[in-house]
């Protein structure tokens, strides 16, 4: 307690280093989720910021000189002089600024200096982003036809589709065979296991050349199940591991009932290792799925450029590359992309902190 | 007594099992083969395939396991371990360890894959200049990244341990963890943007402009500072997993040492270096492994800010375009297994922690 009180004197500090932190950690997302609701031009013509009230000069009223006035020599503007570069750039007067309003004709504004927000918001970006853009074409006949580009939602659709099983695969095929490790033997077991750990750090380039060779062979390229297996292999290793820690811990008196009441170690692991292991598998689910939907590399390669199977990561990867200035486009669907990943993060921060540190904490 | 010396495999079990294992392939096959040419609504594939997916891997343990009961208890016994294990072995074989093996004997050959070329593709890694500043940059990757990312996140899981606030400053500190590389791509290229003229749209020319400096183009033209610029995202979206696991290790350092140190008068300094540093050890261990494989391996950051121009190559990035755009298979094998041996001191010191942890 002594302790306690005496940290209180920097405890100010403290926050006040850590609100700082926190505040540039959070400033780049906060820039994307402000643009993302700006019209297109505010995007490129001022910062997202402006968006908060702030000071700015704002037009005033404007003085017209005399048609003598030589623009090359010192020109006097209410009994002061400047030079015809001051005007353009503006010169400040006190609490005014002087600016050409308008050069030809010898109009020069007094700004004044106010408080201004840019409220403009919009959802246009979005509607553009999720259905696809709508382009008016005139054939050579004279005649128009709309085309609409493709849109985010079929991708949306499509990262789901692989998502999914590519959660869902693993973490079944990881749980057996943790349970397999931990509580049954059978020849080989340690080498295998073994195996399996060292995996946990081989990077995945050294395997893709390979399977791709593989999946061309058996048409297996661009396909939902071919995605689904390359995910599954990448994230196997990590998710066994994990589930292996969690499904050896439980007491072994637990199950040793059910087995003599005649249960097969099928039902066994149906029936109770699985109930009993939601929290573990919860926590590791939510990692490997995470892992799965920010995938670009894995996605790349294996769907390639057929447009039906793409995923999100590779569609916004594609405006970044093609579009790089329409920053109304990139924004939204930026967000758009992150709108799954951190809803999952904040509704089950607490399973998906615990999933990292069961691998990590240990001794 | 008779009965249990010698179990006696049906006729009937063998046939019903080799079915089982022929009915596997054909409904799942025949379904892959649905969906790879199917024109259906996308939403309903998408449903379709989820179930598939989902029910499906059940399906297999499940038929398998009933065609195993078919047989006596010696054999269900002897077989079963392999029936949970097999599907894992067979991904992990199939799609990871034999991958691994036939790259290396790939990076042997040249560029097509079809002469015998010794080391020469090794030797070209380090001499070819694209290759080496790839090479060099994996380097400041792994060092700067990874010391930044684990004394940030020590210092900020400290920082919240005192603060008053410490559940949100966690939350936001970790939250890019959960964005992706693309689109945090997009939300530094946003950041560090660059337009010639006055008014500058990206935040980090707006604050140079502001203090009466040049706006600069971070991620291009600052060679080779650019690599930095581009470092700096990684320690953003990884700082917040390092403070998570050192958050809980010190939250592990046991009070009564702490306050014995207090009471003999030992600064916070001493206590964090002198009684911190050392009994969180093994977790600053296993968090710098973790971020070290995670660095090598970088990949969309680069890809999406850059493309790897301006010198801001990766090893990754390399081996990408070395496969796909110059169908260089003996080039992209070989970066791909000297990635392989960069981690492979990671591997061991990695077993060997696991065997200290008291795992087998």
């Amino acid at each position: 307690m002594v302790g306690r009180k005496k940290r209180k004197g920097n405890k100010t500090v403290v926050n006040i280093v850590l609100g700082i932190i926190c505040f540039i950690w959070l400033l780049p997302t906060l820039g994307l989720f402000i643009s993302s609701f700006r019209p297109a031009a505010d995007i490129l013509q001022t910062g997202w910021w402006k968006v908060f009230p702030h000071q700015e000069w704002k037009a005033g009223e404007s003085l017209q000189l005399s048609k003598e006035v030589d623009l090359r020599e010192p020109i006097e503007v209410n009994g002061k002089t400047y030079t015809d570069d001051q005007l353009k750039a503006g010169v400040t007067e006190g609490d005014h600024r002087l600016v050409w309003e308008n050069r030809r004709a010898r109009t020069v504004n007094v700004q004044e200096r106010g408080w201004e927000v840019k409220p403009d918001f919009t959802l246009d970006n979005y509607k553009n982003v999720l259905s696809g853009k709508e382009y008016k074409l005139k054939l050579g006949d004279g005649s128009e036809t709309v085309q609409k580009g493709t849109g985010l939602s079929q991708a949306f659709w499509n990262t789901l589709t692989i998502a999914v099983p590519a959660t869902i695969i693993p973490v079944l095929i990881a749980s057996f065979a943790a349970y397999a490790f931990a509580w049954l033997r059978f020849p080989g077991r340690k080498t295998l296991f073994v195996i399996i750990i060292a995996m946990l750090v081989i990077p995945i380039q050294v395997a893709l050349i390979p399977i791709l060779k593989d999946y061309t062979a058996l048409g297996l390229n661009g396909s939902y199940l071919g995605i689904w297996l390359a995910h599954t292999a990448f994230g196997l290793p990590l998710v066994t591991y994990f589930m292996y820690n969690f499904i050896s811990q439980l007491p072994k008196d637990l199950f040793e009932s059910a087995f003599i009441d005649g249960a097969s170690h099928f039902t066994i692991f149906s029936r109770l290792i699985l109930p009993l292991s939601v929290p573990a598998l919860a926590s590791i689910a939510i990692f490997q799925f995470l892992w799965v939907w920010n995938d670009y590399l894995v996605s790349l390669i294996f769907i390639g450029n057929q447009p039906n199977v793409q995923v999100m990561s590779m569609k916004i990867a594609d405006l970044v590359g093609s579009r790089g200035n329409d920053w109304h486009l990139l924004t939204s669907a930026a967000f758009i992309s992150m709108l799954m990943p951190l809803t999952i993060f904040f509704l089950l921060q607490k399973y998906f902190v615990k999933g990292l540190m069961g691998g990590s904490v240990k001794g | 007594m008779s009965a249990q010396a010698k179990p006696r495999i049906s006729m009937k079990a063998v046939l019903l099992s080799l079915l089982v294992l022929l009915a596997n392939i054909a409904v799942h096959g025949s379904i892959f083969l649905f969906f790879r040419d199917s024109t259906l609504n996308p939403l309903l594939t998408a449903v379709f395939a989820v179930l598939w997916g989902v029910v499906g891997v059940y399906l297999i343990y499940y038929t398998f396991n009933w065609a195993v009961e078919q047989y006596p208890e010696q054999v269900r016994r002897k077989v079963l371990p392999f029936i949970f294990v097999g599907p894992a072995t067979l991904v992990l074989g199939w799609l990871l360890i034999l991958p691994a093996l036939r790259t290396l004997y790939l990076s042997f050959f040249n560029a097509s894959s079809d002469k015998f070329v010794g080391l020469a593709n090794y030797a070209a890694i380090f001499t070819d200049r694209l290759l080496a500043t790839a090479l060099r940059n994996n380097l400041l990757w792994v060092f700067v990244g990874t010391l930044a990312c684990v004394s940030l996140g020590l210092l900020i899981a400290i920082l919240a341990d005192r603060s008053s606030y410490e559940r949100i400053a966690k939350s936001i500190i970790f939250m890019p963890m959960a964005i992706s590389f693309v689109a945090a791509g997009v939300i530094w290229k946003f950041v560090y943007y660059y337009q010639p003229g006055d008014e500058q749209i990206g935040i980090l020319n707006a604050i140079v402009t502001f203090f009466g400096g040049e706006p600069q183009a971070w991620t291009s033209m600052l060679q080779p500072w650019n690599n930095f610029f581009l470092i700096i995202i990684l320690i953003w979206m990884q700082t917040g997993f390092a403070m998570v696991i050192f958050s809980a290790a010190i939250k592990g350092v046991p009070e009564d040492i702490l306050e014995a140190a207090r009471v003999d008068g030992a600064g916070e300094v001493k206590i964090f270096f002198g009684i911190m540093i050392p009994y969180i050890s093994s977790t600053i261990l296993t968090v710098t492994t973790t971020i070290i494989v995670f660095t090598l391996k970088i990949f969309d950051v680069v890809m999406v800010m850059t493309g790897g121009q301006y010198d801001t190559e990766v090893v990754a990035t390399q081996f990408y375009r070395q496969f796909f755009m110059y169908r260089n298979f003996g080039y992209g094998s070989t970066l791909a297994i000297v990635l392989l041996i960069a981690v492979l001191p990671v591997i061991i010191i990695n077993l060997r922690q696991f065997r200290k942890q008291g795992g087998f």
